[in-house]
């Protein structure tokens, strides 16, 4: 093939290959690198975590068939029946289901409360006071990092067994969580506003209100909202301490192998979380339309 | 300065009276700018009423609340800060290899869950249904069943966050794959490389990053998990957090807290560098 393609000095075209291969294989040594890090961390990891792979194999169809003993024994013949047989107690179940979505509803709502009211004062570019501001943010850090659980357990202890446990337990995280995210999103915020009535002598909570307070509306429902579908799956979990909700007798059911009773109540959780999805979704992108 | 210049206040009246139509608002505006906060409202009445939350009982878990603060003071190990420490080091493990294996699952997964990679609309739909099922089951849950599947102790955690993990990550990497630019694969499939290279050069750049980021986050969240997974038998420091507080040793339950929070926040730093190394100056999103 004779070629009249511009042709690079084979000297040239060395130093480049040569610069080329350098390249790919430092790439390839950092790689080798970063594996075997990974796999002494697998290791030790392995070692604490008593991973033991052939419990996992000898028992795995345990899982499998864990899966079908709890799958309800329905059939075409007495469809109707089998199927409230299956749900002998749907009653009281969406009486739980209901409480669940109440107490992530109350929750949502108190920590929401609580994190737009102190998140203003955590923002780099409104608060007022600076050491107030490292106090207001270590309080979320700490909200948001104590597991809801253990705020369940305590408040278990201390106002007795209850959905007042779940719903302080739960808007505690959330207040942790939503005054993180409230205030990245006041900092993130439009200051010409703000700046307009500071000029007009306006004071801190003028500012706040209308200044700052309409852009942020949007994003405020829209982070709530959000947070409120996952309150709800949390909902379903804080009951297993006894903080109220479906969590207990589904904990029950799994802990006495009412095998039926978990396909059920698991069932009824995922159509419900997957409806407020829905609907939270709907509510978001309107608001997010909005915004714009 | 003339007169002319100035804004007469001495008039508000008048300056109302020309301008009525800006601060008039009409009875309309007003019932739909309260409409939202009254039925928000109304539901949170309907929501203590539906609890019959017991307010009598509020003033007296307060007092006992601040007793088991007070109880809090000194925080003591109670004499096994090893045990403490392992079971920190078992939690670490837990969300580590709980992490790593959920994403050696959802990894493969998203790519049939990912509009632009799927193999048929068939196949994706039945797979984001899979995954929302796992995703909609909460961690604590998969603890019970995998406690009840491999016996007690920290494996039944690693299971249980790789599986309802292998939920949320793939479908957060399905949705980086959807999101990615076209034009990278389609110019490897035009300069003749077969729809896998396409894939291995003109997605995985693109994709890789974000997932790392992805990947970091969840590990961090999976730390916060894995605390509390221990609470059903299933390893880490839940279990000895729970136990403390059900025999109200409070001087442990925050020594134990402080722990935590010194350890995630370690994690935090920890892979806040590490996602800044592989993201660079790129926005963490």
């Amino acid at each position: 093939m004779s070629s009249r393609v511009l042709s690079v000095p084979q000297a040239r075209l060395d130093a480049l290959l040569a610069g080329y291969r350098r390249e790919v294989a430092r790439r390839r040594r950092q790689f080798l690198l970063v594996l075997a890090i990974l796999a002494i961390l697998i290791v030790m990891a392995g070692y604490a975590g008593e991973v033991d792979l052939t419990n996992l194999v000898d028992n795995i169809s345990n899982f499998t068939s864990y899966f079908s003993r709890i799958m309800p024994k329905l059939t075409a013949a007495h469809f109707g029946a089998d199927v409230a047989d299956w749900y002998w107690d749907i009653r009281r179940w969406l009486k739980l289901l209901l409480d669940t979505v109440l107490i992530a509803y109350l929750a949502t709502l108190f920590g929401a409360i609580g994190a737009i009211a102190m998140s203003f004062l955590a923002a780099a570019n409104l608060a007022p006071n600076q050491p107030l501001r490292w106090c207001i943010k270590r309080v979320f850090e700490f909200c948001r990092t104590v597991p809801d659980l253990v705020f369940a357990l305590m408040f278990v202890a201390a106002f007795g067994l209850g959905p007042l446990a779940g719903i302080l337990s739960i808007g505690i995280h959330t207040f942790g969580t939503l005054g993180k995210l409230f205030t990245e999103a006041i900092e993130n915020i439009d200051m010409k506003p703000v700046e307009g009535i500071r000029s007009t002598g306006g004071s801190f909570t003028t500012t706040v209100r209308f200044g700052a307070l309409p852009q942020l509306m949007a994003t405020f429902a829209s982070y709530t909202l959000l947070r409120f579908e996952i309150n709800v799956r949390s909902g379903s979990v804080v009951g297993m301490v006894g903080a109220g909700g479906i969590g207990e007798v589904l904990f029950v059911a799994i802990r006495k192998f009412y095998y039926s009773d978990v396909s059920a109540i698991l069932l009824l959780i995922i159509v419900c979380v997957a409806l407020i999805d829905l609907l939270t979704e709907r509510i978001r992108h309107r608001l997010s339309g909005e915004m714009r | 300065m003339s007169e002319r210049g100035k804004l007469q206040f001495g008039d508000t009246e008048a300056v109302i009276e020309r301008h009525r139509d800006l601060f008039a608002t009409s009875w309309m505006q007003r019932l739909s700018a309260l409409a939202v906060p009254l039925g928000v409202a109304g539901l949170a009445g309907f929501a203590v009423w539906g609890l019959s939350i017991p307010f009598d009982q509020i003033a007296q878990g307060l007092v006992s609340l601040a007793k088991f603060i007070a109880l809090m003071f000194p925080p003591s190990t109670g004499g096994h800060l090893d045990l403490l420490l392992n079971a920190m080091g078992q939690t670490l493990a837990i969300a580590f290899l709980g992490t790593l294996t959920a994403t050696i699952a959802a990894f493969p997964v998203s790519f049939l869950a990912a509009r632009n990679t799927t193999l048929h609309p068939m196949i994706r739909f039945v797979v984001r249904r899979c995954l929302d099922t796992i995703r909609g089951i909460d961690s604590l849950i998969w603890a019970l069943v995998f406690v009840g599947v491999v016996g007690l102790g920290p494996f039944a955690g690693v299971l249980a966050i790789a599986v309802s993990d292998t939920g949320s990550l793939g479908k957060l990497f399905s949705e980086a794959i959807e999101s990615t630019d076209e034009r990278a694969r389609e110019s490897v499939l035009a300069s003749g490389g077969t729809s896998w290279l396409a894939v291995r050069f003109g997605l995985l750049p693109q994709v890789l990053p974000i997932i790392a980021g992805q990947i970091l986050y969840y590990f961090e969240s999976n730390v916060r998990s894995a605390t509390i997974i221990g609470i059903v038998g299933a390893g880490g420091i839940g279990l000895q957090l729970s136990e403390q507080i059900r025999t109200y040793d409070f001087d442990q339950v925050a020594f134990a807290v402080i722990m935590i929070l010194i350890t995630v926040a370690f994690i935090d730093w920890i892979s806040g560098k590490l996602r800044f190394a592989i993201i660079g100056r790129r926005a963490v999103s």
